[in-house]
Order: C-alpha cells, then structure tokens, then sequence
C-alpha cells in the first residue's frame, strides 16, 4: 500500500484557486520529485501536507489525504509529526544561537522530572543534556558527519546546516516522509553531490522522500518518480525513467494558453540603445543582482522573467536607486548616478513598483494627488507661484487627472476619489498614469498584473502596449508570469541565480523558457 | 563589556571626591542591593524571552502597593503582614501580567515602546481607583488611610508596622541577611529554570518566534509566562524594596521602578538582546553606587549638590538611550552589505 496518497486537493485564497484537484502518492523509501514554476501551487501543497497555520486560517482545503490508508487531516505542525511527516524548510529552520544538539532536540528535548514539575507541570522537568548529546551523535552518524555535537550553529557551512536540519528530522524515531523544499539551492556543487548521496541513504532505510527542486538535472538523477505542478494542476505523473530533462522543462512551463499572438508587424526597432548596463550589483534582499549586464533598444518591449529569488525584481529597483547597487548603467550615452532615486526619475525614468500598495500609491489620497505628485516633486509640474511660495495649482492637477482618466480608462467615481477604493487593476492604472505624468521615455513596470483579476490583466497589458506603440516610450517589464511576457516583449531575458541566463524572442518554445529558468545550459542539454 | 568598565571608572573616580569612609558606602550599597536586586532581576526573563526590556514591571510594583494597602488597612504588621501582602500581591501580578502578555503579543517587534505605555495607562486606572473609588465603592476600615475629605487614599502611607519585616527577620547582623537570602533564592531560581523546558523553550521564542513557532512551541503562551513571572517577581520585590523604606508614597513609588530597574540592568552590560544574573548584580551595584556618591561628588566638585542629582537622572536615561541606539548600530551592522553577495 502507498505510504500517502493524496486525492483531488483543491484550495483557494479567497478568489484565487491555487490548487486544483491535485492527487499524488507515495510508495514508502521513494524518492517522489515535485516540480514546477512559481506560484504553480508547490508550497501551498506542502503547507497542507504538514499543516501550516496559514492553510487553516485561509479556509482550510478540499479533498482528502491518506497515510497507511488511514484519514490525514492535520492542523497544525505537530499532528503533521505525529503522522512521520518531517520538513527540512527552504530558510534554515535552525536558531544560531543554538548549540547542534540543541536545535536538533528542538522542542523534543528529553527531560527528568523535578520537584517543581510534580506541582506545576512537565514543562518545568530539567533537561537531560547528556541524554540528548546521545541522540544528537547517533542522528549525525546516520548522515556520517563527524562534527562536535556542542558547538553553536552559528558560523558552520551551510552545507552542514543543511545537514543537521536532516539529522533533526531523522532524530524523530517515527520519521516515514521528508518534505525537502529546495534543499540544494544553498549549496556548492560538491556539497549537493554528498547530499544526493545522504538522500538515496535515507531512501534505503525506508523514508519516503519528497524532493522539490527546480535543477532538473539533479531531479532526473535522483528520483524514482515525478509530479509536475502547472498552475494548480498536475500535469503529469511519471516514472523518471520515462521522461527526460527537455520534456519535464516543457510540461512545467507550457500553457495551452490563449497565446495571442501579436499581429505580425514591423516593429521597425532602431539599432540604438537606451539603456546599456554592465556589471550591475543590487543588494535587495532575496532578489539579489550579481553582476548583471544588459542593454536595451529604443522603442522595444523588454521582457524580464525567471523564478522567484533569482534577482529579477533587483534590476528595475537597482536602476532606480532604491536598494544599495554598483556597477554602471548608461542611459542614452550619460552615465546614471547610482543610488539616487531622484537621479533616475529627472533621467526620465519611470518605475512602477511590483510593491504596489507599499511603495506605489498614497492610498488615503485622491486619484488626482496620486496621479500629479511625482511630476510635482520632481519635475515642478502643476505649480503656481504665490509670492515666496509655491502652491499646488489645483486647476491644472485636476485637468490632467481628468486626461488620464479618460485616456486609460480608470473606473472611479471621480478624481477626488480615494486610491485605497479602487480595484486593483484601478489602481495599478493610476500608478501607470503617475508614472506617464513624467513623460518618461523608459518605463520599467515590475508585476505590473501581480494580484489582478484576469479581465483587468489584459486591460493592464494593452495599456502598457498602446504607451509603447504610440508614445514610443521603451518598457521593461518584469513579471513572474511567463505567459503575459510572452504576449507582450519583442525579447525576453531570463535572469538565474542574478544574471542573465540568456535572451530568447517570445516565441520560443517553452522547453527553452523552462531550462534557461532552471539555470540549465541550454547548448549542454541540446546536445 | 564597556558600560560596565566606563561606569566602574566614573565612580571609582567618583568615589575619591565625595570623601565618605569606605565601611559607610559598604553598608549602603548592601542595603541598597538587598532592596533592589530582585526589582532588576525581574527584568531577566522577558529579556531572555526577546520581548526586550519589560518597562510594564510598573504594573508588579503596584500589584505589590495594592497589596501593601491591604495590609495597612486591616492593621496587620510584622512578619505576618509581610508574607501576607506577598501572597495577596500575587494573583494581582498574575492577572496584571496575563493582560500585559496578551497586549503585548498583540504588539510584536514593539514590545518596549508597548510596555512603557502600558505603564502609564495602567497609572491612570491606579490612580482612579485610589483616589476616587477608595472610600466610596471600595469600603476603607482603616479611616487614618484616606484623605481628609473621606474620599481617596493619602499620598505618603506609613509602613511602620512591616518595616524591616524581612530585612531583620534574621538578626544575625546589622545587614538585611534574610533579604539578602531571598535574593540569592531568587537567583538560584531563576538558574534552575532555564535549565527546564520551559526555560529552553523561553530561550528559542527569544531567539527566532518563527522557528520556535514551527518547532511546535506555543509561542504565545510561553511569551505571556514569561511576562507573568516578571511581574510577579517585580511585585514581590516592590514589597521588598518598601518593606525597607518604610513608607509608600501611594501615587509616586511605582512611577520610576521600570526605569531604574532597566538602567541597573544596562549599566551592567545586559543588552536589549541578552541578559543574566550577572549583568543584574554588577548593574544594580554599579548603578547604585553612583546614586549614593555623585550628589556628593557634585558637591565637593562644584559646590552644588543638585549638580550630581542631575547627572544622576541624566545618567539613568542616558544610558537607556545609549543602550538602544548600540543595539540599533549592531543591529544595523549585521545586515549583509553590497560587495558580500556572493557569486
């Protein structure tokens, strides 16, 4: 019998399905990889699995789960152990302050009974110390580390971080199935190699594994089946056998999608360009840049794709200033101050942020405020002068809001509206507004359809378009969703590991998007 | 380490200026540690917990007052009167320190700033309840404790019936031995429970709630024991701290205890982040010690007594201030920086 099986799982987030109908299972000692892009609904399946808060508190999840045969309904983390469920997170799950022995024994540390425990409870039972070094050693034996059990975590290898998450969750005796999330993503090539290694070890001693990874490589070369995720769908289910690197880069990217092919025109894009970086550094945490060079053409459309912690995001925020960066950029043959948001707005830069209620909008002002005050503090728009002062000249904010209003057809009730009233596709159009309030002849628009009702994404989309076609404004656009760059860019890059892993024209095949997204040499697996 | 270090040093220097004879600054820094240790050291456990420097002891020190006036109204003194008010004092500090638990899991990441407002909200309500319901809801026996109008309770109250209670119940010496021993109790305590699970767990929430979280900790509940232990611990030793003054002063003795508590803790080395026993004892030494010398030290030195007393208020918030601004740089360092992103 399957050590889990999973059967028709469905979830939502209020209006969003994430998960739809999702079934897989788990023979016990099996290596089962879990592959897909981001937000095709991995983790959501992995909080269900082991029970995460957030799942519960977002309405719970459809369908059900067996393991031996048996109902699985967890709700919290602790009923996930209980059943033999361990998870080695994608963030270590290791408190550095902590001795190896301590965080191993986290929370299940052996005690002895005391005075007080007797009166007030066994969480005032006085740690066995010995006791747990013991425990410590024997899981970090299985794993054949030779490390002292007492030193703190702070300042070790990662790669033995990752060893000693592992060896925590091997010390539960009742151990059966280990999630591991990512789990090579951290680590050199060497010490992935002895951690594949470790994994086919822990496979032979009967725990099922369930290995989420996007090097594919290393999911063919270790896996016993595989499961690939595509927008909440499960697209296929496999023995790894019988498919291979290009054909699993195919399944998790592909969309049966409404590709809108653009009407065959002749862009007539000059060969000069607009913007020419090299050797870009952007320290944004979790989307780091690392010596990133690119140009781009005026009047085209640039897409900027790949997945989620490759750095993407940093490139727009990186020119604009807004996170520590070096290296140079070059608009329009003048070298750009670094650092200096204001530098890159008076350049005649635009940025819509993928943080769009955060950083985009001011959303308990109105519409017009929030469509006229980047040009009013950058550019001294929409000013009049009253002896010393200068005022805001109302007259001409609201003409100018009324303009955009109807040029991009925001849905409101009127430029005094509030921001925080509006949908998001509403909103996002304000910001594209502010944004054209510039006159900005580089545009570089960050999730710009993130959170959108698929009507209002399209609406977003064709504005961006239109801007291009008729304002000849260059965008760089930079979006998770492989799908929408591909209806709108003349070229695509994809960033891995905060560089460019190559450029490709939007109809390439989605075997090419997926490898170049999962960091393969695209020449290397052709061949 | 260098705040301690600096402070040793101003008052050493300090000392040499005041001219008073070495066994009279013994005596008075013996008594003046028997009385405060235990207010500082209930500053430790929520430190250890990450829930910072628990400004709301304010709220242990008027469950402490609270029930101090108890006993005073039922005119009940001496060693009874003491144990007495201990164990009145206590479900008050349990359920003061269960609702400023709950407040402050509310206020994650903020709990300082929190705790310090709490204080000051909590005075209002303390307030209200002595000097408008006392003697009109709440019946008063003893008629000396309320103003002359019948309403509200006098402002200084005299606690001759329990005064020394504790620090002379073992007349050994002229030394508050007794108090002293509860104090190394206390300590001794407080190192026997971060040896249990409940201390380990204490030590992981205030290291990473999210780990902790994840690792199945109740985090929440562990967060508001730790709150209630230091608030019991901050009444128990408000009754210590008066039991040696001798009088209450009904609207006033709170006001200051989390402050001064949290400076000794700072000068002693303790950060917003790490805390023990022994940053209290050196801290509430040091501290103490340059209460007792820098009004004198002003004097010799400048001729004005009122000098040293503002150094003296300028050193308790300074050192606060300072202890923050260090813990923000520190902070602020550790973040990973450009040209350390690796390849």
């Amino acid at each position: 019998m399957d050590l889990l099986q999973i059967k028709d799982i469905s979830k939502s987030y209020e209006e969003n399905r994430v998960l739809k109908n999702v079934s897989l299972s788990i023979k016990e000692g099996e290596i089962h990889g879990l592959v897909g892009e981001n937000g095709a609904g991995k983790s959501t399946l992995m909080n269900i699995l082991f029970g995460m808060p957030v799942i519960h508190s977002t309405g719970g999840y459809e369908g059900e789960m067996l393991i031996d045969g048996k109902p699985y309904k967890p709700t919290t983390p602790e009923d996930a152990m209980a059943a033999g469920i361990g998870m080695v997170h994608q963030e270590f799950m290791l408190i550095p302050g902590f001795t190896i022995t301590e965080n191993i024994k986290l929370n299940r540390e052996k005690t002895l009974p005391t005075f007080l425990s007797k009166i007030f409870g066994n969480r005032l039972e006085k740690l066995d110390t010995e006791a747990m070094a013991k425990d410590a050693r024997e899981a970090l034996k299985k794993l054949d580390m030779d490390i002292d059990e007492y030193v703190p975590v702070a300042g070790l290898p990662v790669g033995h971080m990752q060893f000693i998450e592992i060896a925590r969750e091997i010390d539960k005796s009742k151990l059966r199935l280990l999630i591991l999330d990512e789990p090579t993503a951290v680590l050199t090539e060497s010490e992935a190699d002895k951690f594949l290694e470790v994994i086919k070890k822990l496979s032979q001693m009967g725990i099922a594994i369930l290995f989420i990874s996007h090097r594919l490589d290393e999911i063919k070369q270790i896996t016993d089946s595989i499961t690939v995720l595509r927008d909440g769908e499960v697209v296929a289910n496999v023995k790894t056998d019988e498919i291979d690197v290009k054909e699993i880069a195919r399944l998790m990217v592909g969309r049966k999608v409404e590709l809108s092919k653009k009407e065959d025109e002749d862009r007539g894009i000059k060969d000069e360009n607009i913007l020419e970086i090299k050797d870009l550094r952007v320290n944004m945490p979790g989307e780091e840049v690392k010596g990133l060079s690119l140009t781009v053409k005026k009047g085209e459309i640039l897409g900027i794709g790949g997945l989620a912690g490759q750095g993407k995001l940093g490139i727009a925020n990186g020119i604009m200033g807004l996170y520590e960066t070096s290296g140079s950029i070059v608009k329009d043959g003048k070298e750009l101050h670094l650092n200096n948001p204001r530098e890159a707005l008076k350049s005649s830069i635009a940025f819509l942020s993928e943080d769009r209620r955060g950083v985009g909008l001011l959303l308990d002002d109105s519409i017009e405020f929030n469509i006229a005050f980047s040009s009013l503090e950058i550019q001294d728009n929409f000013l009049k002068q009253v002896g010393p002062l200068k005022l805001i000249d109302k007259k001409k904010v609201r003409e100018h809001a009324n303009r955009m209003i109807e040029e991009l057809d925001i849905r409101c009730t009127g430029p005094k509206q509030r921001a925080r009233a509006l949908s998001g596709g509403n909103q996002q159009k304000v910001c594209i507004a502010r944004a054209l309030s510039l006159n900005p002849d580089l545009l570089l628009v960050s999730e710009p359809t993130r959170g959108i009702d698929i009507g209002a994404k399209k609406l977003v989309l064709d504005t961006l378009v239109k801007l291009n076609r008729e304002r000849g404004v260059t965008v760089i656009i930079t979006s998770s969703e492989l799908g929408e760059l591909r209806q709108v860019s003349d070229r695509i890059a994809i960033i891995y590991d905060g560089k460019v892993a190559g450029i490709l024209p939007p109809d390439a095949s989605d075997e090419e998007f997926g490898l170049l997204m999962a960091g393969e040499d695209l020449k290397k697996v052709v061949n | 380490m260098i705040v301690p270090i600096i402070f040793l040093i101003i008052c050493i220097a300090g000392s040499f200026f005041t001219g008073l004879p070495f066994s009279f600054l013994f005596d008075e820094m013996v008594i003046r540690l028997a009385r405060n240790l235990i207010l500082v050291t209930s500053l430790i456990l929520p430190v250890i917990t990450g829930l910072g420097l628990n400004f709301a002891i304010t709220l242990g020190a008027m469950a402490g007052q609270i029930a101090l006036i108890i006993i005073t109204n039922y005119s009940i003194g001496g060693t009874t009167g003491f144990f007495l008010s201990i164990l009145i004092s206590t479900p008050f500090a349990i359920l003061f320190g269960y609702l400023v638990g709950r407040v402050l899991n509310k206020a994650k990441g903020k709990e300082m700033i929190t705790s310090m407002v709490l204080g000051f909200f909590a005075n209002g309500i303390y307030q209200f309840v002595f000097l408008l319901l006392c003697g009109t809801l709440i019946p008063v026996k003893n008629e000396s404790l309320l103003l002359s109008n019948g309403v509200g309770i006098i402002n200084t109250i005299d606690l001759a019936n329990i005064k020394y209670a504790l620090d002379r119940l073992i007349p050994v010496t002229k030394y508050p031995i007794a108090t002293l021993l509860v104090s190394l109790l206390v300590f001794l305590f407080l190192h026997f429970f971060l040896k249990t699970k409940l201390g380990q767990d204490m030590r992981a929430v205030g290291h990473d709630m999210e780990i902790a979280r994840v690792s199945g900790i109740n985090v929440d509940k562990t967060r508001i024991i730790s709150v209630i232990i230091s608030t019991v611990l901050a009444a128990w030793g408000q009754i210590i701290f008066l039991q040696n003054i001798g009088t209450i002063n009904t609207y006033g003795s709170h006001e200051q205890v989390g402050l001064f508590a949290v400076a000794s803790l700072l000068v002693g080395g303790a950060t917003v982040e790490r805390a023990s026993w022994k940053e209290a004892l050196i801290g509430t030494f040091l501290f103490h010690l340059l209460f007792v010398i820098s009004p004198l030290a002003g004097q010799n030195l400048l001729g004005n007594a009122q000098i040293g007393e503002y150094f003296r208020v300028f050193v308790a918030y300074g050192v606060i201030g300072l202890s923050l601004v260090l813990h923000a740089w520190e902070k602020n360092k550790a973040r990973t920086r450009l040209r350390e992103i690796k390849e």
